[in-house]
């Protein structure tokens, strides 16, 4: 999809970045694809660098992961040594250069503008778009295209089965496989890769992560990194997919695809499914979520700049003891200012977590209110 | 900084309403344009377009395409279907497309507004009684036009430093700094002097100058200008004055050839600040640090003040007659000025005719910074040329005049601002010449000089200073000059009559206008001293395009471009 935008006629150099700054809470799969097999990602990229005829390609990796960032030099190395990459590649004539790039610590250079930026060497502020499309106006203005590791990871695959036979994998329009990364309260946490719509959240929850802790109940579900929208547990889900089947759904029937959260009204996203058992105090999830938006805001623009801090401000008073009744409203409010005002995509990271979570538990952030006026006025008594 | 081709148009639906507007603009001039406002803070039209405020945010459609055919998807009634953005657009960022609907007010924008309003208020704060920029704030005005009034924040505000130096005539106050990063886009892009930056992440941001490097250009005060708050604060003005007290003129900066336009801040007579004033032509929104200091000048020291005749305080009348006397009838060295406005320099022209007196003149130069302060640091050296005056590039000094005084070529000297002994003139040359001196401040001529008549510095006076581009600029004057004394222009026609009792000419600006315009190969041919005072006047200087005049290429001028240009 993003290939198809690439302006490849403008005779500037075209280069390709992995985006391997994966950053989002719940989510840990790119780091696993890259400590586990470096190699699959080098493939992918060379066959995608040649695609695009890139002469240069880039893995951003993020700081914390300096390990990988080691398995991944000297891979590349091996990899070099072998001639699948840098200089005429395999005999070919065709060449390409392969450099990792550590980040220095900011959620934001997962944005893929904001990751140019800071690969420029500059404050990784996201770009305004238009006019600084990536695929016309990326590093250093040139065309660039810039992919996640399990995506370039799955180019290689295409390219060894064929394009027919990848999209047989999974359901139509849901092809491929998906790396699913279960964190929280569930016996077995951990990431597991299924195909496309194989299994429910269900069956994911209790067949394969060995169900929830003994005695607790679910609560809820955020199912594709802590920017997806929240999923109660006791939600019914209705209406009719893209293939024009009806369907009605409680939350462990969703299918783990790219349609089926989707239907429901939030994402698969990074694929970080993230359950919350009934011992979690919704405000202080809340306020968790929003501690991490408002430290990871580069502040470049204002919504999300000071939302973020705005938000995170307000739940952290609630859980110290200082909720008023009209804070549930409040949040949502400026997270409705926050959404969709914004340079880059992070405000409606920032603000879908906290809408969700408003709507969604209502009666949990007003009972926190009440449960604390009581406090307070027996505490004025003595 | 968005260029337009000029004469090209689109048409676009303004709220409802088609209308032409230039090609390439965007949608927050381009409402402008027909006077509606798109509020906005981090844009301006002389930077480049950062798009981090979000004020701007508007409704914006383009007719719709089919994705597969192209065709136009039409609406019931065969006109075509507006594809409304999803999301709101930033202003500054999108440019006018043919046919593009646009709404400026709509309920969607108005929330937009308040919801950016409210935020960049919440960690503001609120000190207004104590600002500066009280008065003249986009937060203030803004929140009066486009906020909800009141505030639903309760939670701490976020502390930040309020009085950090960023360099000698800039401080900062870091708690109302809206992040809008103009400061930092000019300091790149204008002043070429990158030491701004923004340190720490989200909401507890702040500018800083790198490190051990300080805001200390010669085009630092021009980010306390831009400064759409009260964050940037100029060192020299903060808290000495509340600018509603402020009357504001328009003059032009004498400081250098580059003529900016300026506007001039006074109460009462006393002039408190200089800030640039927007002309596209020639200083777009800027000047220098160094030009804003000129103001000083009205209220120093050594201000002339009183005429004297033979260090005697005396009467005008009488210092004039004096003067008069002291060279009637000997060899007149009249010593014209680059300083002198053009229409000071045409009556000095007229006196060395009614005199047979001699010309002399003088260049002052320095080093050229490429941007608005140039290597003539006179404001009317071509003036000189074109009131006639001179013919010639003048020299850097009078070493000429010295020989003459030796020789006896001449035997009285007329002095208009200039210090002989600072030119090249030796003391011993002027040893019993009477000299006149017309100045408006004390030095060594000054205090050698038989005759001294105070004259009035540009901001008291009005006149045409003609830039390096050959651009004749027009001002009036902007504060009451010191009582007692004349403009220049009068004093030069007293004594015009005195020498001619025939002399009809007069200091009435259209009278001499007139006389300047009527030659027919005149440059001025057509124009008025009204002309000049309005605006940007391109004057033909082809005429001295063998002369080398030292500027070097800078803002909005190219060396030898004194063609008349396509305007």
């Amino acid at each position: 999809m993003k290939w198809k935008f690439l302006d490849r006629k403008s005779g500037k150099p075209i280069y390709l970045i992995c985006n391997a700054d994966e950053s989002e809470p719940g989510t840990f799969k790119d780091r696993q694809i890259i400590h586990k097999d470096p190699h699959q990602l080098i493939e992918g990229m060379m066959i995608s660098a040649f695609a695009i005829q890139a002469k240069q390609a880039f893995i951003y990796i993020r700081a914390e992961f300096f390990e990988g960032a080691k398995i991944l030099e000297r891979a590349i190395l091996e990899a070099k040594e072998k001639g699948f990459c840098g200089d005429n590649i395999l005999g070919s004539g065709y060449s390409c250069d392969l450099v990792v790039h550590r980040g220095a610590g900011a959620y934001i250079c997962g944005e893929e503008t904001g990751l140019i930026e800071s690969l420029e060497g500059k404050r990784p502020n996201p770009r305004i778009k238009p006019p600084y499309f990536p695929a016309v106006l990326g590093l250093y203005q040139c065309p660039t295209i810039v992919n996640n590791v399990e995506t370039l990871c799955n180019v290689k695959h295409i390219m060894e089965m064929g394009g027919e036979n990848f999209s047989k994998i999974g359901k139509p329009n849901n092809t491929g496989t998906r790396i699913w990364c279960v964190s929280g309260q569930v016996k077995n946490p951990g990431y597991f890769e299924f195909e496309c719509g194989a299994l429910t959240l269900g069956e994911m929850i209790h067949d394969v992560c060995g169900g929830l802790l003994p005695g607790r109940s679910l609560q809820a579900v955020i199912p594709g990194g802590s920017s997806a929208k929240v999923l109660r547990a006791d939600e019914r889900f209705q209406g009719t997919l893209k293939d024009g089947t009806d369907f009605d759904w409680g939350i462990e029937d969703i299918p783990l695809d790219f349609d089926g959260p989707m239907a429901a009204g939030t994402m698969s996203g990074s694929g970080g499914i993230v359950i919350m058992d009934d011992t979690v105090d919704i405000v202080e999830a809340m306020a968790n979520v929003n501690a991490f938006y408002a430290h990871e805001s580069c502040g470049q623009c204002t919504p999300c700049r000071e939302g973020s801090l705005w938000m995170k401000k307000i739940t952290s008073r609630m859980c110290s003891g200082d909720a008023r009744e009209e804070d549930a409203d409040l949040l949502l409010s400026v997270a409705n200012q926050i959404e969709g005002r914004t340079i880059c995509a992070f405000g409606e990271a920032a603000a879908w977590p906290t809408q969700s979570f408003v709507t969604k538990f209502r009666k949990d952030f007003l009972a926190k209110a009440k449960s604390q006026k009581r406090k307070k006025d027996s505490m004025q008594l003595i | 900084m968005i260029s337009t081709n000029k004469g090209e148009t689109v048409s676009i639906v303004l709220d409802g309403e088609e209308v032409e507007v230039p090609a390439g603009i965007n949608l927050v001039d381009a409402a402008a344009l027909f006077k509606k406002e798109i509020p906005h803070y981090c844009y301006h039209p002389q930077l480049s377009v950062a798009g981090n405020c979000r004020m701007c945010l508007i409704e914006m459609g383009t007719p719709m395409r089919d994705r597969g055919t192209g065709e136009p998807v039409l609406n019931d009634d065969g006109t075509q279907k507006i594809g409304w953005v999803p999301k709101p657009v930033i202003g500054c960022a999108t440019t006018v497309s043919p046919g593009m609907h646009v709404k400026t007010i709509s309920e969607k924008v108005t929330d937009c507004r308040e919801g950016i309003m409210e935020f960049l208020l919440v960690n503001h704060p609120l000190d207004c009684p104590i600002c500066d920029q009280a008065g003249e704030c986009r937060l203030q005005e803004f929140a009066t036009d486009y906020g909800r009034g009141y505030s639903r924040y309760v939670e701490r505000k976020n502390v930040k430093p309020k009085r950090t130096r960023l360099g000698p005539r800039v401080t900062l106050d870091d708690e109302r700094c809206i992040l809008c990063s103009r400061c930092i886009r000019f300091s790149q892009e204008v002043a070429k002097d990158d030491v701004l930056g923004f340190v720490d992440r989200g909401s507890y941001s702040t500018l800083s100058c790198f490190p051990g490097r300080e805001l200390e250009n010669n085009y630092s005060l021009n980010t306390v200008d831009i400064c759409p708050v009260g964050a940037l604060t100029s060192t020299d003005f903060r808290f000495k004055m509340r600018v509603w007290f402020l009357k504001e003129l328009p003059s032009i900066c004498a400081e250098s050839s580059a003529g900016c336009n300026i506007m001039v801040s006074s109460r009462e007579g006393e002039i408190h600040r200089i800030t640039p004033r927007r002309n596209d032509d020639v200083n777009d929104s800027w000047m220098t640090d160094s030009g804003r200091l000129l103001y000083k000048q009205v209220r120093s020291d050594n201000r002339l003040l009183t005429p004297q005749v033979k260090q005697t305080e005396s009467a005008l009348d009488v210092a004039i007659s004096s003067a008069f006397e002291s060279f009637n009838g000997k060899k007149l060295a009249i010593v014209g000025s680059c300083h002198s406005t053009l229409e000071e320099l045409y009556l000095l022209n007229h006196l060395s005719k009614a005199t047979k007196a001699k010309k002399y003149l003088r260049g002052h130069f320095g080093e050229d910074d490429g941007i608005l302060l140039s290597a003539d640091r006179s404001p009317n050296l071509r003036g000189t040329l074109l009131s006639g005056f001179t013919n010639e590039y003048p020299k850097k000094d009078l070493s000429k005049l010295n020989d003459d005084l030796k020789k006896g070529v001449v035997d009285a000297v007329l002095v208009v601002n200039e210090d002989l002994l600072d030119s090249g003139v030796e003391g011993e040359s002027l040893l019993g010449v009477p000299v006149t001196y017309l100045g408006t401040h004390q030095n060594t001529t000054s205090n050698l000089a038989e005759i001294v008549i105070p004259t009035l510095t540009s901001f008291e006076k009005k006149g045409t200073f003609i830039n390096r581009s050959f651009i004749a600029q027009g001002f009036a004057s902007t504060v009451p000059s010191p009582g007692g004394l004349l403009p220049l222009t009068q004093i030069l026609c007293r004594l015009l009559s005195l020498s001619d009792e025939e002399s009809k000419i007069t200091a009435d600006f259209s009278l001499i206008w007139k006389n300047l315009s009527s030659p027919p190969k005149s440059p001025f041919k057509g124009m008025t001293f009204t002309d000049a005072q309005r605006g940007s006047l391109q004057i033909d200087g082809s005429k001295w395009n063998n002369l080398s005049f030292v500027e070097k290429k800078a803002l909005h001028f190219e060396p030898q471009s004194s063609v008349l240009s396509s305007k």
